[in-house]
């Protein structure tokens, strides 16, 4: 298999998707760049984390729409033209900006199906680059999908790999509901394995990614990179984990879930976000509910403090949950008794 | 020549520019180094709006700014070392190292904050002018943009809302051509920045944005409008930045040789020297403030390198006043 980035995993979907079918177009800031410059180079970035190079030479600017910094609008351009017959794919620069766009996401596009008896189809996609980590302070570092998540109607999709990029953003295109799928910043230049031709990956299947039977640790995003590292060491020492990167946080893989906790009986949850109304605090409320009599130790909850997100570097770091954390909440929970 | 200025101040306006020259090119050098963390809009090239519009104001007014927020930030009475130790995520920085570049504030300056969010200024201007006109003592407010905000849906809704309740804020509106990588010609759609404002019932100028005094007067009139008849306004004033978009920007949007020819020839600094002569200012008076702007800049360097990192027990405290 082909190794490439999980930039340009994402960016061969779109290569891949907009030339399988022309009524896909993309929009937003900067998506080729260059619009009105004085060098004439008309794609003069390719998407500002570079996502949507090429895009524009090969597809023109009636499918790669550069627009104005509007992005209630952006999205509703994606949004409107998704209801009336094209599939719209708008990025919102990074995913902080969602809330200048939340009332064509969270009132319109999440709505219209449900609002209409089941008449409309929204197959718009949202991608946001989102997440810490890379020093950008409290207006661009923010996860968002736990908000986003919390909305029905919408599909939550964070790959945490260039393999799965290709397979979930090519869903993504291709479903007919509004999806908004969530880029990790700090991921794009990250390197891996990324089987060739078409690869689907279905909304709502988690990824087992390694087993264990002595703890259960359910994850998303980049912090299945964290949790890798986690469980490396733990391994080391012979304590054997499952290891769930859940994919989409919307449709959940419950069933997955549930069997790995009737076969640990202890989890930890890990998630980017602040604890309150977190995907961690979801999962546990579900396990707590659906999955407690299996339950041997309280579910940890690895998450970001309940404050926003810090500039320097040192708090950076101290801010967002590592592997240390990951690894001794897993030691606490198996000895639990 | 502007005659309401005395020496003192004018002197004192060249000396704020040169202060934001400096930091903004040291800053770019430091950049460099990688020591600082981050991404960070330098605001070189546009000295003369922050400090034009600066100059008509005390601490009692209001400012709000953007993410290309140094200058306004100096402009304005920002202490330059903290802001130094603030970029380079000090615990002696503005704001304890946690809000970095993008977020430096100080509001016993009237400096309502840097803001990440582009327009997020123009609803927050216009409510600080709210407060204005409720104390009812002459103060105003000033919302910084670039021609890149006046794209979003927020500001169109604050310059309503400003003529609707008569307030008495200024939408400053800086063109510097692009948005990060976009050209203002095309994103603009009517390519006039002043007519839009002026469509929503408000008088809007438009000035040079690279001459101080331009700037300054400009602004005199429609300062004069806000605090006298507690009316909005726009000013539109055309200028260029000197470095990309943020620091790495590879700036392939610009023309080669746009930068230099913007410095050479949209220089609020030698505008002010070819004027000198003329406002009975010495060149070796201007020179004297150049060294002392140095030495400062130096100073607020070392003493950022020698601080003691952001701390972290301070993570989780400034959330609220008070949670209990
Ligand atoms: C709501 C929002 N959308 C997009 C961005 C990303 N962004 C930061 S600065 C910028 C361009 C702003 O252009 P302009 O207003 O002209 O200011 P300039 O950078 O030229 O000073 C963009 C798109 C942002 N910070 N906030
Ligand atoms: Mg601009």
């Amino acid at each position: 298999m082909p190794v490439k980035t999980y930039r340009e995993a994402l960016n061969d979907v779109l290569h891949a998707e907009m030339a399988r079918d022309e009524n896909i177009f993309i929009c937003g800031e900067d998506v080729s760049g260059g619009a009105g410059g004085s060098s004439g180079e008309r794609e003069a970035s390719g998407g500002i984390f570079g996502v949507s190079a090429g895009l524009l030479p090969k597809f023109g600017d009636l499918r790669v729409l550069d627009t104005p910094i509007s992005e209630n609008a952006i999205v509703g351009l994606a949004v409107g033209a998704s209801l009336a017959g094209k599939r719209g794919i708008a990025e919102i620069m990074f995913a902080d900006f969602l809330g200048l766009a939340l009332d064509q996401a969270m009132n319109q596009a999440a709505k219209f199906r449900y609002m209409s008896g089941g008449k409309a189809k929204c197959p718009v996609t949202i991608r946001v680059p989102y997440g810490a980590g890379m020093n950008m302070a409290a207006q661009h570092s923010q996860a968002m999908y736990q908000i986003m998540t919390s909305i029905p109607g919408l599909k939550i999709v964070m790959p945490s790999n260039p393999a799965d990029a290709k397979g979930l953003l090519t869903s993504a295109i291709r479903d007919d509901d509004p999806v908004i799928f969530f880029e990790h910043k700090a991921m794009y230049g990250r390197k891996g394995e990324v089987p060739e031709g078409e690869y689907i990956i279905p909304f709502g299947e988690a990824n087992l990614l390694c087993e264990g039977d002595q703890a259960s640790i359910i994850t998303i995003g980049r912090m299945v990179i964290f949790a890798e590292k986690a469980v490396a060491k733990l391994q080391a020492d012979n304590i054997q984990c499952d290891l769930i990167d859940l994919r989409t946080t919307s449709p959940l893989d419950e069933d997955m879930i549930l069997d790995s906790v009737e076969k640990t009986g202890r989890v930890v949850v890990v998630d980017e976000c602040p604890p309150r109304c977190s995907i961690a605090s979801d999962i546990a409320g579900f396990i707590a509910s659906y999955g407690f009599s299996s339950l041997k130790a309280p579910v940890a909850q690895i998450t970001a403090p309940h404050a926003p997100i810090p500039f320097a570097r040192e708090l950076e770091r101290a801010y967002v949950p590592g592997p240390d954390r990951i690894e001794e909440a897993v030691r606490k929970i198996i000895t639990y008794q | 020549m502007n005659l309401q200025q005395s020496k003192d101040q004018l002197l004192g306006a060249y000396r704020q520019m040169k202060t934001i020259r400096e930091f903004e090119e040291r800053l770019h050098k430091e950049i460099m180094t990688g020591e600082i963390a981050g991404f960070t809009h330098l605001y070189a090239g546009q000295e003369a709006v922050a400090v034009g519009v600066c100059e008509h104001l005390d601490d009692k007014d209001l400012i709000v700014s953007t993410h290309r927020g140094h200058g306004h930030c100096i402009a304005k009475g920002c202490d330059v070392k903290g802001m130094m130790a603030e970029i380079y995520g000090r615990a002696t920085g503005l704001g304890k190292g946690k809000g970095g570049s993008m977020h430096i504030a100080d509001f016993e300056k009237g400096m309502l904050g840097a803001n990440g969010i582009v327009g997020a200024g123009g609803p927050l201007a216009t409510g600080a002018a709210l407060a204005a006109k409720l104390d009812g003592n002459k103060r105003v407010a000033i919302s910084f943009g670039g021609d890149g905000s006046v794209n979003q849906g927020a500001v169109f809704e604050a310059m309503n809302m400003a003529v609707v309740l008569d307030l008495p804020v200024i939408f400053v509106i800086e063109n510097n051509g692009y948005s990060e990588h976009t050209g203002a010609d095309y994103a603009v759609g009517s390519k006039d920045i002043a007519s839009r404002a002026a469509a929503f019932g408000m008088k809007s100028l438009q000035a040079d944005g690279c001459d101080y005094f331009s700037v300054y007067e400009t602004m005199a009139e429609l300062l004069d409008l806000a605090r006298e008849q507690g009316l909005p306004s726009l000013a539109e004033f055309k200028t260029t930045r000197y470095f990309g978009h943020f620091e790495g920007d590879p700036q392939n949007y610009r023309a080669k040789d746009e930068v230099a020819r913007h410095r050479a020839e949209m220089d609020c600094l030698k505008n002010f020297r070819n004027q000198a002569d003329d406002l009975n200012i010495a060149l070796a008076e201007l020179d004297d403030i150049d060294k002392q702007v140095l030495q400062l800049i130096d100073e607020a360097v070392e003493a950022a390198r020698a601080a003691p990192p952001a701390d972290r027990s301070e993570i989780t405290t400034d959330v609220y006043i008070n949670y209990a």
